[in-house]
């Protein structure tokens, strides 16, 4: 698609032409036409098994924490096959171009490939992921019925789903950014990218930085305040404590994302002057600013996947967590530590020899107490009693490969080594070694792990396994051969090659990308199965694990408030210990249940976000200004809105908890 | 059986690896050979505690799998002498390491003038190194040869043993500048002048390239680097001499128009300021460069006349709010309005604030 440097706009629709549907594209004609198709069969299906009530009702507007937590990792799973098929895409293209090839993807084309699969891969299927996990478990880890601001919960995951929508339209109107997943000025200029691409950028990050930011407030105020009788800090699960880390990340580095996005909308949009090559902007300001927010935010993805690893070794290893205080102090290192080592990002920038040894440093002490981690987890395991179910495996896994990727880290942050190495395949090999081997390795251990909680039957272990080794393999197969040729002085975003020697090495990783394809197939197959098969798998005691932690302790799926009576806690591993102390269920004089209302204002406010933001990109200033005022005037009017509570009978919380008594009397 | 099944299968492996060229471990320059030896040694100091890990962690997961029944202490969790042990470890093998980081990137710092060739092989004391201005152009290299009053288009050469002083700017996005041969990568950037210094120690050919994505020809941003022997290079240098073309400023913006996959090509002459304009952003006829206007700031600027003070920008895309975009002139520059000329000059004078200690300033 050529793009003009002026595009006429019309009042009406701003610069939304005809042209900005690639309907001379068919790679995405027919993505277009696939997702068209599906997404008929999808609203068909809901249609005829007559779902939309069952789902707006019980699901849309839920302000249930569980629930929202589910979503969010429904989205998350969702978002993965779209950044996955990108990542194929790349795979493919780098395999195909050689030898004068150009391969199949034009620049234009591929630019916006890479820098999508960046995007969405960071912010819409880690950070949902995360965020969903944090959701599901952490209230019940910490024995509360909710979050503590129940509705902005809901609102906070409509917003990220608002902003996964507005970069999802970008495929299919217009064009997304062609400048690589953290939009570098001056490129990213108006006078540089002048069409809509980095436009659909700033605004789906921004509508979704809202959610993010706001969820994570929400999480630190519930872990602050709500946790059960008992609970001190320093008995809270290792999970909570992450969970807490990385919230305080976001609200302390999210801020600094969404002024930086500020800045740039004020460049392209009023012509100010912040990051531009002229007028005395200064695009290294960019530069620090993004990493800044950057830095840290890798910490939020990974702390929270530490803490999936600690509540499985020591489950699974049937064992108490080895040195849990100083797995605590190592997580709030690294939660201050991250906020020292931005720079680490471009040493190549030409900061002086000081400047860029003090940061190299600081980077380097961020792994002593990694390393402690990976220590604790090892001893974990000493003396224990391993079972190695599906999240154990994911786990042995993890330690073998993120210890890898944190040594080529480290050697990263040497500034003499990452002059040669910057922006190599070396680099892209490193930082998926440690957001797959570490943050989608937890994930997934995490999944298989809570599945049951949420559902109330386990996932089918077969396909599990299956998924489990292909990811594996695929993994090694296709990053492997990244860190070699970052030795061998490839760059990163190449869309041809000159070398013919070259190619070998991109058909290993390409074969190991299909590889990782099975993976994710094994995976969805496992759900399916599992579905199918649910009343073999079903677990009727709650605590299919012999789990340690609060959220074992009620049934599966847990009922709306969670525990009947609120629980106290005596010891770290606090339902281990009532476990061994003995502990009997309460099976009467229960008393009503105050719980928040569903609301659909979360949605509303969100929807009419993402027509404001789509009406940004397209320059439609009325529907802009217009929604802009709905959105506020709508959350004002839901301030008044008093009808937010209501109690669930004690009648009702004594019938689900005699059904829940006689399940666990019909197993024994 | 096993073990040696499993050496069976990394054989492949091994081959291929023999046979691709790992540039980054085999440089021929003497800064990307103490890179690759700084890499190398650290890698060796982490896998002192990595293969440790490694390896026990691949030993508790099979000994403590709960069908082999080794022992159970499910209580045991806290000891004071490992946990001092795990934080120490680390720390030892990091204060070891920050010692190498802050020594090496001191010595291997890109702005540092060389003071070695090669091993033991001090630069001699009547060396001038050869100063290659380098700038990044969408999508293609251009560098300049002061001394030698030439310019060529993604072609570089050297002399082999002779230290080089690379000065690095770009004219429109950042891009980085890479021979991996020769040392390591550095960003370029418009409106700044980053620094190289580097030698290359083997004739040969070797490639250059932009390390930083840059845009739509960004992959065809490659050059071919020369290291060649003094009378090679003369005659290269002659070679360029004979294209018999003139860099000014005018084809210098013709040359900058962007453009991709460009062939090499040569300028016999280059005009004396160019690299200086490019950083200064200035090269247009008409602007004024970003060190004037620094210092114009410094002496506390032009008031009010600095906002009619403008060279309309009319091929540059615009934001639909807010000026269109502008340059800021040459203050001898003629306008294309005189009348908002004579009363912008008018303005200043006034406006100038009385210079109190203003003389000392420098930038």
């Amino acid at each position: 698609m050529a793009i003009e440097q002026h595009i006429p706009t019309t009042f009406l629709f701003g610069r939304l032409t005809w042209e900005a549907f690639p309907i001379h594209e068919p790679i995405l004609v027919a993505t277009f036409a696939g997702v068209v198709l599906g997404g008929l069969a999808l609203l068909g299906a809901i249609t005829y098994f007559r779902l939309w009530g069952f789902l707006w009702k019980e699901w849309f507007t839920s302000v249930d924490h569980k629930k929202i937590g589910i979503m969010y990792i429904v989205l998350g799973i969702v978002m993965l096959l779209r950044g996955f098929a990108d990542a194929v895409m790349m795979r493919l293209q780098q395999a195909l171009a050689f030898n004068g090839s150009e391969g199949y993807l034009p620049a234009h084309h591929y630019d916006q490939v890479f820098t999508a699969h960046g995007v969405i891969m960071i912010f819409f299927v880690a950070m949902p992921l995360v965020t969903g996990f944090m959701n599901f478990v952490m209230p019940l880890q910490i024995g509360a019925r909710d979050v503590a601001f129940p509705f902005l919960n809901n609102f906070s995951f409509w917003m990220t789903v608002g902003g996964a929508v507005i970069t999802m339209v970008s495929l299919f109107v217009g064009e997304y950014a062609q400048t690589g997943w953290l939009a570098y000025p001056p490129l990213s200029g108006i006078a540089n990218s002048p069409y809509v691409g980095v436009d659909y950028y700033i605004w789906g990050l921004q509508v979704a930085g809202v959610g993010t930011t706001l969820s994570g407030i929400n999480l630190i105020v519930t872990i602050i305040k709500m946790r059960c009788p008992g609970m001190t800090m320093m008995r809270m699960p290792i999970f909570t404590w992450t969970a807490l880390c990385s919230n305080i990340l976001i609200v302390a580095a999210f801020p600094v994302f969404t002024a930086l996005l500020v800045l740039l909308a004020l460049d392209r949009y009023v012509g100010t002057n912040f990051f531009t090559a002229d007028n005395g902007g200064n695009p290294m300001m960019y530069v620090n600013l993004v990493w800044i927010w950057g830095h840290p935010e890798v910490y939020i993805l990974i702390l929270p996947a530490f803490g999936i690893f600690s509540e499985v070794t020591s489950t699974f290893s049937g064992k108490r967590l080895f040195g849990y205080s100083s797995m605590v102090y190592a997580t709030v290192c690294i939660t201050v530590l991250s906020y020292i080592v931005w720079l680490h990002h471009f040493f190549t920038m030409g900061s002086g020899a000081s400047v860029n040894s003090f940061f190299g440093i600081t980077t380097m002490i961020i792994s002593i107490p990694t390393g402690a981690k990976l220590f604790n987890w090892l001893f974990t395991m000493f003396r224990g009693r391993i079972r190695y179910e599906p999240p154990m495996m994911w786990t042995v896994a993890f330690m073998l490969t993120f210890t890898i990727g944190g040594m080529t880290g480290v050697l990263l942050a040497v500034p003499p080594a990452d002059f040669v190495l910057h922006n190599s395949l070396f680099l892209i090999a490193h930082f998926h070694n440690v957001i797959i081997g570490g943050v989608v390795f937890g994930l997934f251990a995490g999944i298989q792990f809570w599945f049951p909680k949420a559902f109330g039957f386990k996932l089918e272990p077969f396909w599990g396994k299956v998924s489990f080794w292909c990811w594996l393999t695929g993994y090694w197969l296709a990053f492997t051969p990244l860190y070699v040729l970052g030795l061998m002085g490839v760059t990163r975003r190449m869309r041809v090659f000159d070398d013919p020697s070259l190619q070998i090495w991109f058909l290993i990783a390409a074969i190991g990308a299909g590889v990782i394809a099975c993976g994710i197939a094994a995976f969805l197959i496992q759900i399916g199965v599992s579905i199918l098969r649910r009343d073999q798998l079903r677990d009727t005691t709650g605590d299919p694990w012999d789990g340690r932690t609060l959220e074992w302790a009620t049934s599966s799926p847990p009922p709306a408030y969670n525990f009947a009576f609120t629980p106290v806690v005596r010891e770290i591993d606090a339902w281990w210990d009532m476990k061994s102390a003995g502990y009997v269920r309460p099976t009467s004089g229960f008393i009503p249940i105050h719980m928040p209302k569903n609301t659909p204002a979360g949605m509303i406010l969100a929807g009419l976000a993402v027509v404001c933001g789509l009406a940004l990109v397209w320059y439609i200033w009325w529907l802009a200004a217009l929604s802009f005022l709905g959105l506020i005037g709508y959350a004002i009017w839901h301030t008044f809105n008093y009808n937010r509570d209501y109690h669930i009978p004690a009648t009702q919380v004594t019938a689900t908890e005699d059904a829940r008594g006689q399940l666990l009397a019909g197993r024994a | 059986m096993k073990l040696r099944r499993s050496l069976l299968c990394t054989l492949p492996v091994m081959a291929l690896l023999g046979g691709c060229d790992m540039v980054v471990l085999n440089p021929s320059g003497y800064v990307a050979a103490q890179q690759r030896d700084v890499l190398v040694t650290s890698t060796l100091l982490m896998l002192l505690i990595i293969i440790p890990v490694m390896g026990l962690t691949a030993f508790f997961a099979w000994r403590y799998k709960a069908s082999r029944k080794a022992r159970y202490d499910p209580d045991w969790h806290h000891s004071t002498s490992l946990e001092l042990i795990i934080w120490a470890a680390p720390l030892m093998i990091i204060i070891c390491l920050g010692g190498l980081t802050w020594v090496s990137t001191h010595m291997l710092d890109p702005f540092r003038p060389l003071e070695h060739i090669g091993e033991r092989r001090p630069v001699p004391a009547d060396a001038k190194p050869l100063e290659v201005d380098v700038v990044a152009l969408d999508w293609k290299w251009l560098f300049i040869y002061p001394e030698y009053g030439i310019a060529t288009v993604n072609d570089a050469a050297a002399p082999v043993d002779r230290p080089i002083h690379f000065k690095i700017t770009s004219q429109s996005v950042m891009n980085a500048f890479y021979v991996p041969a020769l040392a390591g990568m550095l960003y370029a950037m418009p409106g700044m002048e980053s620094q190289v210094h580097a030698v290359m120690n083997y004739p040969g050919e070797y490639d250059g390239f932009s390390s930083n994505y840059s845009g739509a020809g960004f992959s065809h941003m490659r050059f071919k680097f020369h290291g060649l022997e003094p009378r090679d290079f003369v005659a290269w240098i002659g070679a360029a001499r004979a294209s018999g073309r003139t860099l000014d400023r005018a084809e210098y913006l013709a040359l900058a128009e962007p453009s991709e996959n460009v062939p090499p090509s040569s300028y016999a002459a280059v005009e004396p300021d160019l690299f200086d304009r490019v950083v200064g952003r200035c090269v247009e006829q008409g602007r004024m460069c970003a060190g004037e206007m620094a210092w114009l700031d410094g002496q506390g600027g032009t008031g009010l006349a600095g906002t009619v003070n403008l060279l309309p920008a009319p091929d540059q895309a615009s934001a639909p709010f807010g000026a269109t975009p502008f340059h800021v002139a040459e203050l001898c520059a003629p306008l294309p309005d005189t009348e908002t000329r004579r009363d912008s000059l008018a303005l200043l004078t006034p406006l100038t604030p009385a210079p109190s200690g203003a003389s000392d300033q420098t930038f």
